[in-house]
């Protein structure tokens, strides 16, 4: 399969991003693709392993390894390679039902598999993904598909995120009558609101939940589970009640000056800006602005740098970002972290380049803490203090911050975003149910399995396994249509 | 009918009277290979020195036979002659007997059992019986034996001898009365063993019985024939004919009915296609008729033949019946060992007209076969169409006529010799005793062929299926696409089988290749559902017989298939060729309508439907086949000849029966009734797609196969444009051609060259079918596990439609991935995955052993889901544990590893010499590979490391193998087989030979290198001997190892390995890696070594031979665990290789055969090799990590030494916690079955070989060379030499080269003239500085692997006979040359100079495939040569002298150019080397051409292979430059533009 000497005749060339100056002037996603031939030596390079490391999602030290929804990788390359793009879709929708959505907002744990990243650059799996769900919306080969025969079964899926849409896509096509509850005004939970529009289109996330409703889902969008609807009761109604309400609960920084005015949660300030920016470009005024501000955001990970955008979007005046973690390396350190495990090293994403550009440097602080926030005396937010940490380890064995003494520092801010991760599911929805909950508060549920303590009661995402990558939510919420459907059936034949 | 069925049955139970087979071993894999010949007297005088010559003879081929751990016991020898008839008017009356004149009576040669009341009632069965036959009793004569000389094993099987003289009644014919004699014969032998209680495995056995001929044989070494049988010392006895033979079996069980000669034949060879011509032989008895045997008659002698006796039994038992009921002997040996006429061209049309008659009649007895026979007035011989088993003769001026396995086995005045000959393949020859002369091939089958109008009756009667009209009823539509996809999964088909498979064979018309081992599961332990076929392992050739290389030497394969039936055999008449031929198996929809539309006088086709309703519950499966088989017999009762079996009509309520159980059960059915010989049959069936698939079939007896949804699936492919611009027709056309190259592929792995041989042969062992599966529908197929049962299979096939043909929404829309041959998540599961090499990789640099620990559990645990069978076992020690510091200490177990053989070419030369620097620092051996070695690599390292391979390999190739690679090896290794594609060669493409490698192999660079797929020096067992000879003469401190690959019967094979004299075997399981390989030979051929080294370890045991030989095993050995296991079944050192490439950064790319490894491990790109960077430290911690993990296993255990834990198979059970459907029905009792021995005997290696080294002349060369060697003096002598002097100059040579390493001395040095016949391997491996000159003549392999040495040879300077006209030298001469020189003033025999890559000779004539593989060298041929001359050669140049100017039609052009020679230096050379041979041999041909040099120039025709004729043009290219210094710089530029010009 495939060009057996690809990997030595092309380099690697991933999707290219708008410059900034002209993507920070609107909304649109930033990385476009690529030209039709270059799309197929990308496809070359793939080596068509005997064991693509790409193909299997495995946690390891440092995070995931190889796709998690074990996506057909090396045959949809060397597809790809043969300009056989439906060929492609085909074998791409059989492991994965939103390739368009992962093709633009996962981390690529597949490209740190990839084999030929031992020693040179991974193949652009992730955008080659991508390519081909976009060339199938292009020429018309996503079309509904809805089943052939209906069940009698009805199912209820609490939460229309990515867990949520991929067990109910799954569980329609087995026939069951699916119901999708959402407590927000549009489908697509974190896809829609919590991952701002310059990375994931709003319009190809409703481009997909159109074609899951004339596939047959009914979509219930303002009814909160457990508020408008008590969850016992939807237990009494549905054959089987799965649970996809994510990890919602956020982690807060409990110090001093919290309730000052002007430090929010980072999903408020993403999912205001999201709403708005769809109901009305933006013209509402319904969101917190930035503009003009001095913002800083407290968390590294993606959701920082998607506040970071975002503030930067709006105008800010200037937006910092603090990392209580240590700056990694820029090449991984392949003794203590070698190919296959996630390569711990900086990653400088489009916020942080577009900071840089506007700025002129780097807007994130590592091993960073905040000790205090500084309000003036109408309760706004006019600084944060912070020290310096080091990692050191405690009795446990565990890495525990340190403040280092005299480095403290005062930042100006009017604006803070907390993105520090989120803890867990919501309470309501279990207490109703009465279930068992894990040491973490998640919905307790083994992987694989999925059933909760209370029998017709299923639990997947980030709602059961803690917070994480949209593509596991899509491998739970598959996993679990198999297991609900078998629960419904006695056996089944989802894929 | 019931009759029939009981003899059927009883067979099974009856193993030949041998010790019934315990644990894994099985009497019928017995093996045996001889040595024959014959003595006669041309014009028929009878003299007692005609017998007494042949025993010489016998005990000259002495070194053919075999010898147990008793040395007194052989394998059997034995002589047959005319009935001594003045011997017995001398005798006959001391015993009562008064005879009448020769010819009114005949004598029964008789083993009674010694009991004597046993023998009374064989005895009253004998006279009842000849009473019934009206035969009058002479009388019994006691034949006189001396058993003082027996061995142990012989004494105790001792029967008593005796003959049974029976009167010719009145009015008979002589030709009436043997046939009375044969039925009385066969007839008394089977009531006597039926009845006679207790009458023991030996029973009672009537060796001969005839008025014209009589056996004397026994269970004895050769030389103790003439002095058990008192008889033969007898001057009375007299014969003008004596045919003898010695028996080298690999069993220790040899009987004394075993022993040969039979009643017509002495046979040296092996029939492959045994089990399927006896089951073609039974099929066929329905139908005998002849008006000479009474039905009555017929009745009383069958069954013909004897499932449970050996292949030359049974072809002696079928020439026999054959013979006696008309034809002539010569005829019956045309009809059965039928020349390779199918591709032959030049063939005379009435000859070619006889074997296309015959064809229809009878499927060849297949394998390589010498065979002399007589029937007391003629004698004669001939030779299989391969050829393989040397055949020598000569006749001397007193009439006498010597043939026999070797030249020289006989002392004959040189002068006295009037003809030197040699049987060449395909051909006979005959002496007529009455006539008084010699017939040649000739004259005997123009005058056979011409007896019938045979072209005729072919032309009235045969139809060719091609030329047939279409049905317009049968539907040809090809399915749509969704029906395409539901019923590809219905029938199993993957992602992987489609784009894959089939994509592959259709696209480029061959079969896919891949690399590295298998590791999934084998189809039993697979928890998805799996194709039938594939639970059959192919079994392949080794040691005993040679595999065959069925693209160079193409010419002797066919792939023809008849429909129609058989009809009666016995009688001659036009109808016998009324059948339908099919020039290939594979069957399109169309052409499967021509089937159907035959005309009805040929054949009448019947369609049965083979599927069964899936929700009748148990025993539905069994009951609608039990179904199928009756319909199919009531089908032949109506009359229809061709029973097509399809699962076309399947349902969503009816499954697809696995198209091989169908066929199977159909073909046994029909045995059993005895109805098969009326109809063949004909498969249509969506499950075959693979070229193994259309394998089982065949071998299970279909004649002709459609897989109508590999040829839907692939038709819809070129539709779709999936095949680029390939239409749908071309595209099948390109699929049948790649099934048809697979199956010749897979036919001449076993050493079969036809189809209709391998049809219904069964060369399969099933792993994980339930006996009562085997027995009733793949009757008498080894299968040694149980497993499935009916319903099981049932399961499998249900799930698969339900998958397929579901009712329920939501499946999937496209095919699964498979995982077969890329591991994938919801495919076959595979031992190295993500998470088994991260692990692996992870703990041998981090150097932890904990995390070395879970790398071991994820692997080993295997309970839930297990991979192999020693996945299933576990430990249960019957011995309390001890302290792990009592255990013996790790650098005593390290020594025990060596790494898996893997060739500088095959893998880089940074991993090449990591493992060999780590395997150096613990002690153990890594091993060369075939590709020879850098002798860099001999000299240490400044750090101390040490670079040298300790074992070095001798593979078919032979390349590199030199004298100073050879004397640089702590072991010679003996690669019989590689687990990936044992009995397959390979080809090494140009474009991956670069200077060093080529440097390395000995080669031209740029030039590609074929390795044969067998060893041209072995053919058989006895070859083998020789060759381990030959090496151990090449450095006697060099343990020989033999590796043979894990198959039904290794066990035996490796008792015969260890006869051999060989110091280690090594059993190899099928799963271990390969460099390239086609996908279906590395899953689907051989067994894991579980099985293998079990049998092995047990057959040695049981035949006290284990204590002498090193047990190794290898295959997917990657845990601590996998090597306790190995030690509890019988290894004592294991092989290591896979693992260790992972160790070294290998990821499973599998795509070796690429040649771009992405971590430079299997790759020679330079760019690529830089990404290496593996240290030999982290191989050295894998190897600690190992024997850490085993001393834990064997403190648990209790035991202190591997010596001790050896064999201790008690100490393992079969795992209980194993719950899994397909598991359970499994039974590895015979695995773990455990040999009991005496406590003297030891079941380890405790003893060495006696390599008889001590007698051998080269002591006295050795003696004489002294000056030679101590000071470079020159020095010269002259000796005497015979046959048994063999492999003579390489001990010598070895000696010189410890001294002068590769550099060797000044040619001719040492100069020793040498007089006599001399044996075998003459001047092997021998270095320069050595000249050996003989006068007298030579047997095989003369020059073998010569390294610069020089050999001149020429007949005694007083024979009679022309020298350029009579052969000198043996077969297979200057096999794997280096280098060096050679004159040789006569005819050489088959593959001369077979891949030579050095050496430059000189001959005066040739027999077939001259030149074969040549690499390198040159030959200068002044005579004729035979046909397929060049197959295969990429290097090296050929001038021949042709005379006749029709060398170019015996040439196999695919890789060779003709041309004059026109070079002024090239004819000076040509020149100088036939001046030298006139110089050195006197030979007047010589001299003829020299002295009319312009004309003789003008007949020389050149032989260069294309490719190196382009590589020497670059080379000079290169050198023209100027730009280089050293040879080695233009060598590698012009490496540089061969590989710019290919683009690469």
């Amino acid at each position: 399969m495939g060009k057996s000497t690809g990997f030595l005749e092309f380099v690697r060339k991933p999707n290219p991003m708008r410059p900034e100056e002209e993507r920070l002037k609107d909304w649109d996603e930033v990385y476009v693709l690529r030209d039709e031939q270059t799309c197929q030596e990308q496809g070359a390079r793939c080596m068509d392993c005997g064991v693509p490391f790409c193909h299997r999602g495995e946690m390891m030290p440092g995070g995931a390894s190889g796709c998690p929804v074990n996506n057909l990788i090396p045959e949809w390359n060397d597809l790809i390679y043969r300009n056989r793009w439906k060929e492609a879709l085909e074998r791409l929708h059989h492991t994965n039902n939103f390739p368009e959505f992962t093709g633009r907002v996962c981390p690529a744990p597949c490209e740190a598999g990839c084999v030929l990243g031992i020693n040179e650059p991974a193949v652009t799996i992730h955008d080659n993904e991508r390519t081909i769900i976009d060339k199938g919306f292009e020429n018309g080969w996503v079309v509904p598909e809805p089943p052939e025969v209906r069940t009698d079964k009805k199912v209820a899926v609490v939460g229309s995120g990515p867990a949520g849409l991929a067990c109910a896509a799954q569980l329609n096509r087995a026939g069951h009558n699916v119901t999708v509850y959402e407590r927000a005004d549009r489908i697509g939970g974190l896809l829609m609101y919590g991952i701002p529009n310059m990375k994931l289109d709003k319009a190809v996330v409703q481009r997909r939940v159109d074609i899951l409703a004339e596939e047959g889902i009914e979509f219930k969008t303002g009814v909160e589970v457990g508020k408008d609807v008590k969850a016992d009761e939807l237990k009494k109604e549905f054959d089987a009640v799965i649970l996809t309400t994510g990890a919602t609960k956020p982690r807060d920084l409990p110090v001093e000056g919290r309730d000052l005015k002007g430090v929010h949660y980072a999903m408020e300030f993403l999912h205001a800006n999201t709403k708005s920016l769809l109901d009305s470009k933006l013209e509402d005024g319904n969101y917190i602005s930035a503009k003009d501000k001095k913002v800083v955001v407290i968390g590294g990970g993606d959701t920082g740098t998607d506040c970071v955008g975002t503030s930067l979007r709006h105008g800010c005046e200037k937006v910092a970002q603090l990392e209580i973690l240590p700056r990694p390396d820029a090449d991984r350190n392949r003794a203590t972290n070698p190919w296959p495990q996630w390569p711990a090293t900086l990653k400088t994403d489009y916020g942080q380049q577009e900071a840089i550009k506007l700025q002129g440097q780097d807007p994130r602080n590592f091993s960073i803490m905040t000790t205090r926030f500084e309000g003036d005396a109408d309760g706004n937010l006019v600084a944060l203090h912070t020290v310096e940490v080091e990692w050191v380890k405690n009795e446990q064995g565990g890495m525990m911050p340190k403040a280092v003494e005299g480095t403290e520092q005062r930042i100006e801010a009017d604006l803070v975003l907390l993105a520090m991760g989120f803890l867990g599911p919501e309470d309501p929805v279990a207490e109703q149910l009465g279930l068992e909950r894990d040491p973490r508060s998640n919905y307790k549920a083994d992987y694989e399995a999925y059933a909760t303590s209370v029998d017709g009661v299923f639990a997947a995402g980030d709602s059961r396994r803690g917070q994480s990558l949209v593509v596991w939510a899509i491998n739970e919420g598959r996993g679990a249509a198999r297991e609900v459907d078998t629960y419904l059936m006695g056996d089944t034949i989802l894929p | 009918m019931a009759k029939t069925t009981t003899i059927y049955e009883e067979e099974k139970l009856n193993a030949f009277g041998q010790p019934e087979g315990c644990g894994m071993y099985r009497a019928d894999f017995e093996h045996s290979s001889c040595g024959i010949g014959f003595v006669a007297n041309l014009k028929g005088r009878k003299k007692h020195s005609v017998i007494c010559d042949a025993l010489d003879m016998l005990a000259r081929m002495e070194h053919r036979g075999g010898t147990g751990f008793d040395i007194k016991s052989g394998d059997g020898a034995g002589i047959l002659f005319q009935i001594p008839h003045e011997l017995f008017m001398e005798e006959c009356p001391k015993a009562g007997i008064k005879l009448p004149k020769f010819g009114e009576y005949g004598v029964g040669m008789t083993f009674f059992p010694r009991d004597e009341v046993k023998q009374a009632e064989c005895k009253e069965i004998i006279e009842r019986k000849l009473a019934k036959f009206d035969l009058p009793l002479l009388g019994y004569r006691i034949v006189p034996v001396d058993s003082s000389g027996l061995g142990r094993d012989s004494a105790a099987t001792e029967p008593s001898v005796q003959q049974i003289f029976i009167g010719k009644p009145e009015g008979l014919s002589v030709e009436e009365f043997d046939r009375k004699l044969f039925v009385f014969r066969k007839y008394t032998e089977r009531v006597a063993n039926e009845t006679v209680s207790g009458i023991g495995p030996d029973g009672f056995n009537i060796i001969s019985c005839s008025y014209k001929t009589i056996n004397y044989k026994g269970q004895l070494v050769t030389e103790q024939v003439p002095n058990y049988f008192l008889d033969l010392q007898n001057e009375a006895a007299v014969s003008a004919i004596a045919l003898v033979h010695s028996r080298f079996s690999t069993n220790t069980f040899p009987s004394w009915k075993l022993a040969q000669p039979f009643r017509y034949i002495a046979h040296n060879g092996e029939i492959n296609t045994n089990k399927g011509n006896i089951n073609w032989m039974r099929a066929r008895e329905v139908l005998l008729e002849c008006s000479a045997f009474s039905h009555e008659e017929l009745e009383m002698i069958f069954p013909i033949c004897d499932l449970a006796a050996s292949d030359s039994a049974n072809l002696d038992m079928v020439i026999e019946m054959l013979v006696l009921s008309g034809r002539s002997l010569p005829h019956v040996l045309m009809m059965l060992i039928p020349e390779a006429w199918q591709n032959d061209p030049e063939m005379d049309p009435t000859k070619r007209a006889f074997y296309e008659f015959h064809s229809a009649m009878m499927e060849p007895w297949d394998g390589p076969a010498s065979v002399c026979f007589t029937d007391g007035v003629l004698v004669g011989a001939t030779l299989d169409r391969n050829g393989l088993r040397p055949s020598r003769y000569c006749v001397t001026d007193d009439d006498t006529l010597i043939m026999a396995s070797e030249t020289g086995v006989i002392d004959v005045d040189h002068s006295k010799v009037k003809l030197r000959g040699r049987l060449q393949p395909g051909k006979m020859f005959v002496a007529d005793l009455d006539q008084g002369r010699i017939i040649s091939d000739e004259e005997l089958k123009a005058d056979i062929c011409s007896r019938q109008p045979y072209g005729k009756w072919v032309d009235e009667n045969m139809v060719h299926l091609e030329k047939e009209p279409m049905s317009p009823d049968y539907a040809l539509r090809l399915p749509d696409k969704l029906t395409l996809f539901r019923r590809q999964q219905v029938f199993g088909y993957t992602y992987e089988d489609v784009n894959e498979i089939l994509m592959t064979m259709a696209k480029t018309g061959k079969e896919p290749l891949g690399s590295m081992g298998a590791d999934n599961p084998l189809a039993v332990l697979s928890d998805r559902p799996v194709h039938l076929s594939h639970y059959f392992k192919q079994l392949f050739a080794q040691v005993t017989n040679p595999p065959i290389d069925p693209i160079r030497e193409s010419v002797v394969m066919d792939l023809h298939s008849y429909l129609g039936g058989f009809r009666n055999p016995l009688e001659e008449t036009p109808e016998q060729c009324r059948r339908v031929a099919v020039s290939q198996p594979v069957l399109t929809r169309g052409e499967l309508s021509r089937v159907l539309y035959l005309d009805h006088r040929h054949s009448r086709t019947k369609r049965l439907e083979i599927v069964f309703p899936i929700e009748n519950g148990p025993g539905t499966l069994e009951r609608t086949m039990d179904r199928i088989c009756r319909y199919a017999e009531d089908a032949i009762d109506e009359g229809y000849s061709i029973i097509l079996l399809s699962d076309y009509g399947m349902t969503s309520g009816h499954a697809p029966i696995p198209s091989i159980l169908a066929v199977a059960a159909v073909h046994h059915y029909l045995i059993r009734v005895g109805k098969r010989g009326k109809a063949d049959i004909v498969i249509e069936s969506g499950d075959i797609r693979e070229v193994h698939h259309f394998a089982t079939v065949l071998g299970y007896g279909a004649s002709a196969v459609c897989p109508y949804m590999a040829l839907g699936s692939i038709r819809h492919m070129a539709i779709d444009g999936l095949l680029g611009d390939l239409d749908d027709d071309t595209a099948v056309a390109n699929y049948i051609k790649a099934v048809g190259g697979g199956l010749l592929k897979i036919f001449s792995k076993m050493g079969i060259s036809t189809l209709a041989s391998y049809q219904g042969a069964q060369i399969f062992e099933i792993v994980g079918l339930a006996s009562s599966v085997v027995e009733k529908y793949f009757t008498g197929t080894v299968s040694r596990v149980e497993g499935l049962g009916m319903d099981d299979i049932a399961q499998e096939c249900v799930q698969k439609l339900q998958k397929g043909l579901t009712r329920r929404s939501g499946a999937s829309k496209v095919l699964d991935p498979g995982g077969d041959y890329h591991w994938r998540k919801d495919g076959e599961r595979h031992l190295f995955n993500p998470t088994t090499i991260r692990l692996l990789q992870e703990c041998t640099r981090e150097k932890d052993f904990a995390k070395y620990k879970e790398y071991s559990k994820v692997v080993d645990e295997q309970n839930s889901a297990a991979f192999t069978l020693r996945g299933l076992m576990d430990f249960s020690s019957d011995r309390p544990s001890i302290p792990i510091e009592e255990v013996e200490p790790a650098e005593n177990i390290l020594k025990r590893f060596a790494t898996g053989a893997m060739s500088f070419g095959s893998i880089s030369w940074e991993a090449h010499t990591t493992l060999a620097i780590a395997m150096n620092r613990i002690g153990s051996k890594s091993n060369s590979g075939e590709g020879g070695e850098d002798p860099v690599r001999y000299e240490k390292l400044p750090n101390g490391d040490d670079m040298c391979s300790a074992t070095k390999q001798v593979a078919s190739g032979r390349f590199g193998v030199d004298s100073y690679y050879l004397s640089k090896a702590r072991e010679l290794q003996i690669k019989m087989a590689q687990g990936a594609k044992p009995g397959e060669g390979g080809h090494l493409p140009g474009h991956k030979v670069n200077g060093w490698i080529g440097r390395t192999r000995g080669s031209t660079p740029g030039v590609g290198l074929i390795s044969p797929p067998p060893h041209h020096d072995i053919y058989s067992i006895e070859d083998l001997a020789q060759l381990i000879y030959d090496l151990k003469n090449s450095n006697r401190d060099a343990r020989i190892n033999v590796k043979l690959v894990s198959e039904t019967g290794v066990g035996t094979i490796a008792a015969g390995v260890c006869k051999a004299k060989a110091d280690a075997v090594l059993i190899a399981g099928y799963d271990g890696g390969t460099g390239a390989s086609p996908l279906s030979s590395i899953k689907h051929a051989g067994l894991p070594w579980e099985l293998g080294l079990a049998e092995t370890h047990q057959t040695l045991v049981r035949n006290r031979l284990r204590n002498r030989i090193v047990v190794q095993a290898d295959g997917q050995m990657k845990t601590s665990r996998d090597l306790a296991i190995a030690t509890l079944l019988g290894a004592e050192e294991w092989g290591v290789a896979t693992a260790a490439l992972v160790v070294q950064g290998c990821i499973m790319m599998r795509k070796c055969h690429s040649n771009t490894c992405p971590v430079g491990i299997a790759t020679q790109r330079g760019d690529l090799r830089g990404k290496f960077n593996a240290n030999p430290d982290w191989v050295v911690n894998f190897f600690e990590f190992l024997v850490d993990g085993l001393r834990e296993i064997m403190a648990e255990l209790g035991f202190r030494t591997i010596g001790e834990m050896v064999g201790q198979s008690q100490c393992l059970k079969f795992r209980d916690d194993v719950d899994h459907w397909k598991y359970r029905n499994l039974d590895l009792s015979p695995i773990l079955y455990k040999e009991t021995i005496g406590a003297e005997e030891g079941i380890f290696h405790s003893k060495d070989q006696n390599h008889m080294l001590e007698s051998v002349i080269d002591w006295k060369l050795i003696d004489a060379a002294k000056a030679a060697l101590e000071n470079g003096e020159k020095v010269s002598a002259e000796f005497d030499v015979i046959n048994t002097d063999r492999s003579v100059g390489t001990i010598l040579s070895h000696e010189m080269t410890k001294i002068y390493k590769d550099k060797g001395l000044p040619d001719g040095t040492v100069h020793f003239k040498l007089n006599g016949s001399i044996g075998q391997s003459m001047g092997a491996f021998m270095c320069k500085g050595i000249d050996l000159e003989l006068e007298g003549d030579a047997n095989d392999f003369v020059g073998k692997g010569l390294s610069g040495g020089s050999l001149t040879i020429y007949p005694n300077k007083n024979a009679q006979f022309v020298p350029e006209e009579n052969i000198l030298v043996g077969n297979v001469c200057f096999y794997g040359a280096t280098g060096g020189t050679a004159y040789i003033r006569g005819v050489a025999g088959e593959r001369f100079c077979v891949r030579n890559s050095g050496a430059e000779v000189v001959v005066e004539g040739i027999g077939e495939h001259g030149c074969e593989y040549m690499t390198g060298g040159k030959a200068v041929i002044l005579g004729e040569t035979g046909r397929n001359f060049g197959a295969g050669m990429t290097g090296g140049v050929a001038y021949v002298y042709d005379a006749e100017g029709d060398f170019a039609d015996r040439c196999n052009m695919e890789m060779i150019e003709l041309e004059k020679v026109h070079a002024v230096s090239e004819i000076e050379y040509l020149k100088s080397m036939i001046e030298t041979h006139q110089l050195k041999t006197g030979s007047t041909v010589a001299a003829d051409l020299l002295a009319d040099w312009d004309n003789t120039l003008n007949r020389f025709i050149k032989v260069i292979p294309a490719d190196y004729k382009r590589m020497l043009n670059f080379i000079e290219t290169a050198r023209e430059t100027g730009e280089y210094e050293t040879e080695e710089q233009i060598v590698d530029a012009a490496f540089d533009m061969h590989i710019a010009d290919l683009g690469l």
